[in-house]
């Protein structure tokens, strides 16, 4: 009998929560960013495709169908980890498959050596390349996201990759990297 | 020529650790010579083995982890650390009680929590409380005040009593700790428990010979040394006054409304202050400031509590002193009261 | 009146939490007058001086300038403009050192004088009064006047503000140790700084003006109280020695009791700060028409042989200025531009005076002994205790250390003001300002990435659309085309014309012709083959 009243009593209970638990599943339903968003929004969004798709949001959608997190070389290690954490999988190291961390660059066209072809106009995924055909180009600089995708159509090679300098206002306060100048105090005043 | 690069500030306070830890274990100084003067030279053979051990285990714990041993002797904590501890146990105890309670200290309490700074308890206190559940007779065997004492212990004898357990002449602790009518003295704290729980008056309690006016004869001037010392450290900026005024604060005002309503039954105040290890307690071991909260309002508060437990853990709890559970329990409480006395930052509606 | 404000005219001196007391070793340098500086060979004068975007550089290589006229134009976005400090020729225009503690070069401008210090005609103003507000801003701004006291915000832009006031604060404070240019500028300007007070509170359109003078600098508080009398809108407040009440925001809270809001202005709380020397420099802008040529610099430290104040153009190298006063170097030296709380070291002596430059101390190992190891946080306190923002330093180091950006927003690392009390009590010898310099500037540069994240996913999604935009364009104009034809053909059907349509039948009939034609002449060939 004691047992019969235990089961009752037990079975009670567990209706009770789970209606408790699904009325709360209903009433306090937090609406959350669709996951390819999220993901999209970790992305360093250079468009570079060194993952292997057309884009940051084409990988995003890749990671939500449950592609591998480390194929992304501008993000780095620290996209990885937001990514882990996000995904809530065990984070990686790059994929050296789809490339090398590395500084941040931006394009440089050598404008004498452009020949106006425009191949790099059409390369570029967000747009940063301006000219016209049998015009010179030129990269909008604070636009580039230093992809790499216009380097190769270029027929004449003329577009440089280089590093964004360090300037006095985004320097990092790192006073190991000051180059540290050896200079006469006295005869330097002349 | 070159320029040297570095970070402002350029000027520094220069008041390191190391200084800062100097100036506790000099303020022990006086405390130190009172327990001398009272329990004998035991004090010193107590200190010697509790250093020894200390610097060994530090060692050991710094290589282990695979860091620079000499960095951590340097800072000067582990020092702290083993003086807290020999100066809080029994004077007499055997050798292996203070060794087993420093290592414990230093290399689980303090390093297994990731060394200097990182420890949630206070190493000295977590030491001494494994030794008192673990050897409740030798850690409660005080020695007798030397004024009391029958037979007097020479140096020679307080070593070999703490390494072979008896004196040159034969005698044992025990033997030691009889009063002149032959009953093993107990510390003031504890007879004034057991008499007051067997429904003695409090003057009846006191008319025992180990007290003398203050109180227990020897504590009290031993916890007036230590209440010097501290009063040094207040004056030299080295602690704040609101640990140890919050502890006495803590203690003494529920000991007082207790005793005002009981005036038979329960200790006075003043004996409170000065048995045991309240002043120590106050001013050196509830002061540490890797274990207690950061800003002063939350140090009066940690202050409060650790007197309030010391009164409440003496006056109804199972053990003749509380100092040591009293500060652990109350180390376990500084991250919530750290959260909730963080001031208002400059700029967020908070007055000036 | 409401009982802050009574208490603000009594001369009520509020407090602020925490603070230290380091030794103040003012007497350095502030026994002797302000000595002028002999003139240097060569000047560089960096474009950009102050926080906003630099001006556009008016003169090129080889162009003969003189004292005062301008090398820069005001420009947009708060750009002012810089000044040639002497007569001479611009000799180059490009990359050079700059007064910044990464040692990076930017654009500099240097000029080789010739040594006749000639100048341009200033235009003096006998009543300032008489012309309008936005003129006397342009005369500020024209001037290069920014913020002589460290920040180097324009001052224009700040009194350009149009919101209510209820009192300019003259900080005249100088609470950094060693630092006494402001306190010889007092001693010896009094009526130039009342003055210049004066014409920053009828621009400002306030009523009254609060001085404030540490109380360790008697004479120049005597030199105050000499003159005020007859200026009425102006009282002197003395504060109490402590560092660093001469912060904006300490000084505000021992003024008035307010406190500035996080990330705001002091005009949010209805005050407006100026340095000393900014109101120096506004008078004589005003009233003579002089640009920001020079300004009051301290050389002090036991390594100089002749510490003291000096008029000293703006551009000139520290190189020279320490040579005038009997540089004595040591091995490992540290040149500190700024005080010792919270200046910077120089890396190479190229650098020159610029306008916020306030000090050059040049300490010897002894009286400020080089940072030594970081030992492991103790967790003292110490640090809190001295905060003057009440912030928890020790929580911001660990947190600062751990990369947690969110939790150091949480503990309010942007309301750090860098003064280096943290570090100066920490018995660690923890260099905590530096984890929060570091900290911030990474905290802004991942802020930066992100809006440029931001930007580049909408340029590429905008490419997206717009290519696919464009192919869709391209198929409606095929089908466009093609209908276009068929409607074409089917009305010249209509109108009797030959169907095309027709015209495709007959050419394959043709080809099927042509085709069978050939058929049949390879069989006869292979009939004729067979034959053979």
């Amino acid at each position: 009998m004691t047992v019969v009243t235990a089961l009752i009593v037990l079975g009670v209970l567990a209706l009770i929560f789970g209606l408790i638990l699904g009325f709360a599943a209903v009433r306090f339903r937090v609406e959350s960013d669709p996951i390819v968003d999220q993901i999209d929004a970790i992305l360093p969004q250079t468009q570079c495709g060194q993952c292997g798709y057309p884009g940051c949001r084409p990988y995003a959608e890749a990671i939500a169908n449950g592609d591998e997190i480390n194929k992304c070389p501008p993000g780095g290690q620290s996209t990885i980890n937001a990514l882990a954490d996000l995904m809530g999988v065990e984070a990686k190291p790059l994929d050296s498959a789809h490339g090398e961390e590395d500084v941040k660059k931006v394009a440089v066209i050598r404008e004498d050596e452009c020949i106006g072809c425009t191949k790099c106009i059409q390369a570029c995924p967000v747009d940063a390349i301006l000219g016209a055909a049998k015009q010179m180009h030129t990269v909008i600089a604070h636009e580039c996201t230093g992809c790499d995708l216009c380097v190769e159509p270029c027929p004449v090679d003329c577009i440089d990759m280089v590093p964004v300098p360090v300037r006095p206002d985004n320097w990092q306060w790192d006073l190991k990297q000051i180059p540290v100048r050896v200079v006469d105090a006295v005869e330097s005043s002349n | 020529m070159t320029f040297k690069i570095a970070a402002s500030p350029h000027a520094h306070q220069r008041r390191t650790t190391q200084q800062v830890m100097r100036w506790v274990y000099l303020a022990l100084i006086p405390g130190v010579l009172a327990q001398t003067y009272f329990f004998g030279f035991g004090v010193y053979v107590q200190l010697a083995l509790a250093l020894l051990t200390a610097w060994a285990a530090e060692g050991i714990a710094m290589r282990l982890r695979g860091r620079p041993v000499a960095h951590a002797w340097q800072d000067h904590t582990a020092i702290v650390t083993a003086v807290l501890l020999a100066i809080s146990i029994p004077a007499l105890a055997p050798w292996w009680i203070i060794v087993m309670g420093t290592a414990f200290a230093i290399i689980v309490v303090k390093h297994v929590y990731g060394g200097v700074g990182q420890n949630l308890f206070n190493p000295a206190m977590a030491g001494y409380v494994l030794l008192l559940i673990s050897f409740p007779v030798q850690m409660t065997s005080w020695p007798i005040p030397n004024e009391l004492a029958q037979l007097q212990v020479s140096i020679s004898d307080t070593v070999s009593l703490i390494f072979s357990g008896f004196t040159q002449a034969g005698y044992n602790l025990e033997q030691l700790r009889m009063g002149a009518d032959g009953i093993t003295m107990a510390t003031p704290l504890d007879s004034l428990r057991n008499d007051l729980n067997h429904q003695m008056t409090l003057s009846e309690a006191l008319s025992k010979p180990i007290f003398g006016e203050l109180g227990g004869i020897g504590w009290a001037w031993i916890n007036i040394a230590f209440l010097l010392g501290g009063l040094v450290l207040i004056k030299q900026k080295i602690i704040s006054w609101h640990i140890p005024g919050g502890f006495l604060v803590g203690l003494l005002v529920p000991a007082a409304i207790y005793w005002l309503f009981n005036p038979d039954q329960a200790i006075t105040p003043m004996l409170h202050a000065l048995s045991g290890a309240t002043m120590l307690g106050a001013f050196f071991i509830a002061t540490d400031p890797v274990t207690a909260a950061t800003s002063n309002k939350g140090r009066w508060l940690f202050g409060l509590l650790v007197g309030f437990l010391v009164f409440v853990i003496r006056t109804w709890g199972g053990y003749p002193d509380a100092v040591a559970f009293a500060v652990l329990l109350a180390n376990m409480t500084v991250p919530v009261i750290d959260k909730y006395t963080q001031p208002v930052a400059y700029g967020h509606g908070g007055r000036s | 009146m409401s009982a802050a404000t009574k208490a603000i005219e009594a001369g009520h001196i509020w407090t602020f939490p925490g603070g230290i007391h380091p030794p103040e070793r003012k007497e350095i340098s502030n026994q002797t007058p302000i000595a002028p500086l002999p003139l240097a060979q060569q000047y560089t004068i960096p474009v950009k001086q102050h926080s906003g975007a630099p001006g556009e550089v008016l003169v090129q290589v080889g162009d003969k300038v003189k004292a005062g006229q301008a090398l820069t134009q005001v420009g947009a976005n708060n750009g002012l403009p810089v000044h040639a400090p002497t007569s001479g020729t611009v000799t180059a225009i490009g990359p050079g050192m700059i007064a910044h503690p990464s040692g990076l070069t930017d654009t500099v401008i240097t000029i080789e004088a010739d040594g006749n210090d000639e100048h341009v005609a200033f235009e003096p103003l006998a009543n300032y009064t008489e012309i309008s507000r936005a003129e006397l801003l342009e005369r500020i701004k024209t001037a290069g006047i920014a913020g002589l006291g460290g920040a180097g915000f324009p001052t224009a832009q700040k009194l350009a503000l149009q919101r209510p006031l209820d009192y300019l604060i003259i900080n005249g404070v100088e609470c950094e140790p060693y630092i006494s240019a402001d306190d010889r500028l007092m001693r010896e300007h009094a009526q130039t700084i009342i003055d210049g007070t004066e014409i920053l509170l009828h621009i400002a359109g306030c009523e009254k003006a609060l001085i404030a003078i540490e109380a360790n600098k008697p004479e120049a508080i005597a030199a105050f109280e000499a003159l005020l009398d007859k200026h009425p809108q102006l009282s002197l407040r003395v504060v109490p020695v402590k560092y660093p009440s001469g912060g904006e925001k300490q000084l505000i809270q021992l003024l008035t009791g307010r406190q500035v809001p996080s990330r705001g202005l002091p005009i949010d709380v209805g005050l407006v700060m100026q340095n000393v020397g900014t109101a120096y420099a506004v008078a004589q802008a005003t009233l003579q028409g002089k640009p920001l040529l020079e300004r009051v610099v301290t050389v002090t430290g036991e390594n100089v042989a002749k510490p003291g104040n000096y008029w000293v153009r703006i551009g000139t190298p520290v190189a020279y200025l320490l040579e005038q006063c009997g540089f004595k170097p040591e091995p490992e030296q540290r040149v500190i531009m700024g005080g010792p709380m919270m200046g910077f070291t120089l890396a190479d002596l190229s650098v020159p005076v610029v306008k916020i430059t306030n000090c050059i101390l040049v300490p010897s190992s002894q009286e400020l002994a080089p940072a030594q190891d970081e030992m492991a946080c103790i967790r003292c306190g110490a640090c809190a205790d001295v905060c003057p923002a009440q912030l928890l330093p020790q929580q911001l180091q660990w947190l600062a250390k751990a990369k947690d950006y969110d939790g150091l927003e949480q503990q309010n690392l942007f309301d750090c003001i860098e003064c280096g009390a943290c570090a100066y009590v920490c018995p660690s010898e923890i260099p905590l300002v530096h984890y929060y310099r570091k900290a911030k500037a990474e905290v802004r540069n991942i802020a930066r990435e992100k809006a440029k994240a931001e930007v580049a996913r909408e340029r590429f999604e905008a490419r997206q659309e717009r290519l696919e935009r464009e192919k869709q364009e391209r198929l409606e104009r095929h089908r466009k085309a093609a209908e276009a034809r068929k409607k074409a053909q089917a009305e010249a059907v209509a109108q009797g014309g030959d169907n095309p349509q027709d015209a495709v039948q007959a050419a394959i009939a043709r080809a099927k012709a042509r085709k069978a034609a050939q058929a049949a002449a390879a069989e006869q060939q292979n009939k004729d083959g067979d034959d053979a």
